[in-house]
């Protein structure tokens, strides 16, 4: 996450100082990243030199308010313009634990499915009711708190469908591994034959 | 196992459905318990063939088990004759289904009214509750269009309304957001979130985790057996403070 870009666009808004930068950034995302106020005092001096931020002096109260200068408004543009980049792949570590449990002897993958999807779920519900009792509210302030916690309900819907299709691939390895592997049903009938979409699971 | 009370909407109690007999017999559900509190929504979730649809049948007496009692507030079903199960049926339970079965031939409120006017209600009266119950999902504005003037969306509203119209206590929806479009499941979701929130009791079946993710509890089944519960935290500021807020 840019917090040098994110600093930057808080301070197009108006100028500030560093405190309350971080308020504000923690108010828009709904302090799901919380800013350490030392991280934010590194940002600005880094900016400064990078001719991107000027002080404006002391607020009377102590503070030094900082503004954007042109060069800052052009960076601020320049990143909203361009897409995220995306880390090659990213990190994950619920894949990479569930990459090395299918390939070790021993290790019980569908359980580890089982209790990861009713953490995820869990996590759903909270951020589902929390979404809920937001829209609830209605103030305007709420926006971005919202929408960030449409992403994290995007995320997390997403991880339980993969979780979902983790389990169907095993299911249709263990079929393709002979007969005596195939998992049954209760109704006698095997899992879909061909459950690689989560849409097929209807 | 717990206790039964005035709270208690609805209570399977090592319920077991067995189709067909012998060597060919399949155990569809085994040793379920389950119970439903008034202003509770539950969530069903599991693969195919994992005994969901099952499960809701027994829970709305479509369907008898095999051993086990399923009472519906505190009524053992299994007491009951075919007429009186259908009478409590049609005046405590709502249900809502993936294909809505509506009847084209009737408007909105006709068919949000029908089976109030089945139990004997006077049709003036059905008429007002079934307004009301439209008016609780949003569209009173369409009580007079018929079932091929409205989108798949109003149709299942419409669906929702008779499932839950003259206030039944215990709404069991299968699947209701399969046909519709993301933003329509979503307002599927809020009626029931809102007919728990005033006391109903809510049983969804769903294979959709966002959907599932508006009850309170979401229950995990497997081979017919319930392996799991997620409960949501009771109080949503917990996720606040955690979050700093």
């Amino acid at each position: 996450m840019s917090i040098r870009h994110s600093l930057l666009a808080l301070l197009q808004d108006q100028p500030r100082y560093g405190y309350q930068l971080r308020v504000e950034f923690e108010n828009r995302t709904g302090s799901t990243w919380p800013l350490n106020i030392g991280q934010v005092y590194t940002t600005l001096d880094r900016l400064e030199r990078d001719g991107l931020v000027a002080r404006e002096g002391d607020d009377g109260g102590g503070h030094v308010v900082y503004s954007i200068t042109a060069e800052g408004a052009s960076e601020v543009q320049n990143w909203f313009a361009a897409p995220v980049e995306r880390n090659n792949p990213p990190r994950n570590e619920l894949a990479i634990k569930l990459a090395l449990a299918v390939t070790l002897p021993g290790v019980d993958v569908q359980a580890i499915i089982q209790a990861q999807r009713v953490a995820s779920i869990r996590a759903l519900q909270d951020y589902t009711k929390a979404r809920r009792d937001t829209a609830a509210n209605q103030r305007t302030a709420d926006t971005a708190w919202l929408l960030v916690l449409d992403s994290l309900i995007f995320q997390t819907e997403a991880e339980v469908r993969w979780l979902d299709l983790c389990e169907a691939r095993m299911v249709q390895q263990a079929q393709s591994a002979g007969p005596g592997a195939v998992r049954k049903t209760s109704n006698g009938v095997t899992e879909d034959a061909a459950p690689l979409t989560t849409e097929t699971r209807r | 196992m717990s206790v039964k009370g005035p709270q208690q909407v609805l209570e399977l109690a090592k319920v077991s459905r067995t189709f067909g007999q012998g060597a060919t017999a399949v155990a569809a559900l085994r040793d379920v318990d389950l119970t439903i509190a008034a202003g509770e929504f539950v969530a069903v979730m599991g693969p195919s063939g994992s005994g969901k649809s099952s499960l809701l049948a027994l829970a709305g007496g479509l369907d008898r088990p095999t051993s086990g009692g399923v009472f519906v507030e505190s009524t053992p079903l299994a007491g009951l004759g075919l007429n009186e199960l259908a009478r409590l049926r049609r005046r405590a339970v709502g249900y809502v289904f993936q294909d809505f079965n509506l009847v084209p031939t009737l408007t909105a409120a006709e068919n949000v009214a029908l089976p109030l006017e089945l139990d004997g209600t006077a049709a003036r009266k059905a008429g007002r509750q079934a307004l009301d119950a439209l008016r609780q999902v949003g569209i009173p504005e369409l009580a007079d269009r018929f079932m091929d003037q409205m989108s798949g969306g109003q149709q299942q509203r419409v669906a929702i309304a008779r499932a839950i119209v003259g206030q039944r206590r215990l709404i069991l929806a299968d699947e209701p957001t399969g046909a519709l479009d993301s933003t329509t499941g979503h307002g599927v979701m809020e009626v029931l979130r809102a007919r728990a929130d005033a006391g109903a009791a809510v049983m969804l079946v769903t294979h959709e985790a966002r959907h599932a993710a508006w009850a309170d509890r979401v229950v995990f089944l497997r081979d017919g057996r319930i392996v799991d519960q997620a409960a949501a935290m009771h109080d949503p500021t917990f996720l606040l403070t955690q979050a700093g807020l």
